[in-house]
């Protein structure tokens, strides 16, 4: 009864957190806008600067949007994939998919011009971006879904993944020889990860994914629950297995697919953020992992937005450099202390 | 007596597109309700493939097994999962899964959706570490225990789970002498005491001469169900190892080498 009182604390904080790193984000960029200003442009009266008003509402809100939605999405994808590989270093970037969604991507930006006029227009357009960007992720997975079921080594399908991940850096540098320097810079661009770019209808389309993927992760947590004990036990304990796997399958493609399409491969966040969410509370139950991964992706990310603003400066950093500079020693943190990985 | 399994001529083996590998034949087992059946053979003869396939997950070559009078094939995975638990011998996969939480597992066929537990199943949890005498271990990680604690706490989650049926695959392994003989003691206690139907697989065929109600004895030639008693006198633990180095000693009531 005591977790449960110190869950609530722990929740409460988590909300207040989100809360304040959202309007944070809003509020801090490379433009300094007061915040009575930016807190009269949210609520629809007028700033004193049309200028400011606009930055608000067409930049910086979508802009935190997309970060919340990125993170959570990232978040849980990476939650699903620990429990349903039993194990602690899986996620969506070094399992191969964002490898995958980037090939995806690869071939539509890259390999357009090999297309007749029409279909490039087709290609080239968001849906297109995201459709192939998902089929990609998709295809790693179920490749290493294929893997893993040979390989009951858990560090092989690590290795796996990183193969993954080599194997696309060098179709993609293959493209690169038949690509215009136009196409080129705009698939570097997307690679580097960006949550700026994003116009209100594009992310109705990944809010929309998004929510689907985060629906179906909510109907599996009993299913994850059991499989903290294995796929054997799960069953026993009257889990349809095949069923449930398909579910937690289709979730992380769609939620890793359609984030990196619009946002780029975004590094770390899906590893590392479920890691932070169980140290916090010490559970493995998922109806609690799942909603404190929840937070903790949001927070992560838009504090990872802020700090590539970097307020004052005139320069945006790439999201991708961000995650990596503040994921990685914080996987190693992890890896340290073994403790959490037994 | 109530019986919850039986068999019914059932022949058990692996079937290939090649071949049919028939691993044991004609089999009629009856598992009675609180009664300790432990199952014993050399290493090899088809035990695990047995305990699959009277618990479901393998099919059977032929003939068939009845669960509480039930055909077992007919079971829906949750309906299965509340008359019958398995506690395996497979490593857990790392978590972070304390002993009560692992415990509680064992309510999942019962559990609503999003897995909340409600008083009953809090209760039943409860009653399990109780039974099994974990409660001072409910707040520990899983991995901070010892093997024979684990043991305990598998167990308890297997009971937890309310079924009329456990089956165990070698739960005695890795154990010392003493923390063997408290396992086996616990096991025969809650037979008893819950008139649940226990079976499970080992090779301490001393012990389980001495503490189980029934046993069944697995051989090249034969698989035979009876009480311990009777199958020394029926000399049926002479044909388990064909071995000059060794051989049972009926007077004694175990293996003596030569």
């Amino acid at each position: 009864m005591a977790d449960k009182k110190r869950n609530t604390i722990l929740f409460v904080l988590l909300g207040l957190g989100l809360v304040f790193m959202f309007f944070s984000s809003i509020s801090l960029g490379s433009v300094n806008i007061p915040f009575k200003e930016v807190y009269s442009s949210l609520t629809g009266s007028h700033a004193s600067k049309s200028s400011w008003e606009y930055i608000i509402i067409n930049y910086r809100l979508p802009k935190a949007i997309t970060a919340v939605l990125v993170g959570v999405g990232l978040s849980i994808s990476g939650l699903l994939m620990q429990t349903l590989f039993r194990n602690p270093l899986a996620g969506p970037y070094v399992l191969g998919l964002s490898s995958g969604a980037s090939l995806g991507v690869a071939f539509v930006i890259l390999g357009a011009g090999l297309l007749p006029s029409f279909l490039q227009t087709i290609a080239l357009s968001s849906y297109g971006i995201v459709l192939a960007s998902t089929l990609g992720s998709t295809l790693v997975l179920l490749l290493v879904l294929v893997v893993s079921q040979r390989l009951r080594d858990t560090m092989a399908i690590l290795i796996v993944g990183l193969m993954f991940g080599s194997f696309t850096t060098a179709i993609v540098s293959v493209l690169t020889y038949f690509s215009t320097a136009e196409q080129l810079q705009k698939f570097t661009f997307w690679s580097m990860g960006s949550l700026g770019n994003l116009s209100w209808s594009t992310i109705g389309i990944l809010a929309i994914s998004v929510l689907i993927g985060l629906l179906l992760s909510a109907g599996s947590i009993k299913p994850l629950n059991a499989l903290l004990l294995g796929e054997n036990y799960a069953k026993s304990m009257g889990l349809n297995f095949k069923k449930a796997r398909l579910i937690i399958i289709f979730a992380t493609s769609i939620l890793a697919g359609s984030i990196t399409a619009f946002a780029g491969p975004i590094a770390f966040v899906g590893l590392a953020v479920p890691h932070i969410a169980k140290l916090t509370f010490q559970t493995s139950n998922h109806t609690v992992l799942f909603w404190s991964t929840l937070f903790f992706g949001a927070i992560i990310m838009l504090f990872c937005d802020i700090v590539s603003e970097m307020p004052g400066f005139e320069v945006t950093l790439p999201i991708n450099a961000i995650t990596s500079i503040i994921g990685a020693p914080v996987v190693i943190w992890l890896l340290v202390r073994k403790r959490n990985f037994k | 007596m109530n019986q919850i399994l039986k068999t019914s001529n059932l022949n058990i083996g692996y079937k290939s597109k090649k071949e049919t590998v028939t691993i044991a034949e004609n089999l009629n087992l009856n598992l009675d309700s609180g009664k300790l059946i432990t199952l014993i053979g050399a290493n090899g003869i088809g035990k695990s493939t047995l305990l699959r396939t009277i618990t479901g997950i393998q099919p059977a070559l032929s003939g068939n097994v009845f669960l509480n009078e039930k055909e077992i094939t007919s079971y829906n995975p949750l309906d299965l999962a509340q008359n019958l638990s398995v506690v395996l011998t497979e490593k857990l996969p790392p978590s972070n899964l304390s002993v009560f939480e692992l415990v509680a597992l064992g309510r999942q066929p019962y559990t609503n959706w999003i897995d909340a537990l409600s008083q009953t199943d809090v209760e039943k949890v409860q009653e399990a570490m109780a039974l099994t005498q974990i409660e001072h271990l409910a707040k520990k990680k899983h991995f901070e225990i010892s093997d024979g604690q684990l043991q305990k706490v598998l167990i308890a989650r297997a009971l937890a789970q309310d079924t009329a049926l456990i089956i165990l695959d070698e739960p005695t392994t890795h154990l010392d002498l003493l923390h063997k003989v408290s396992l086996f003691k616990l096991l025969k206690k809650l037979t008893h005491e819950t008139q649940k139907s226990i079976l499970f697989s080992t090779h301490d065929i001393d012990l389980a001469i001495q503490l189980s109600d029934e046993m069944i004895i697995m051989t090249p030639e034969f698989v035979v169900q009876d009480q311990p008693c009777n199958l020394i006198s029926k000399g049926s633990f002479d044909a388990l190892f064909k071995d000059e180095n060794i051989f049972f000693d009926a007077e004694k009531g175990k293996f003596i080498v030569t």
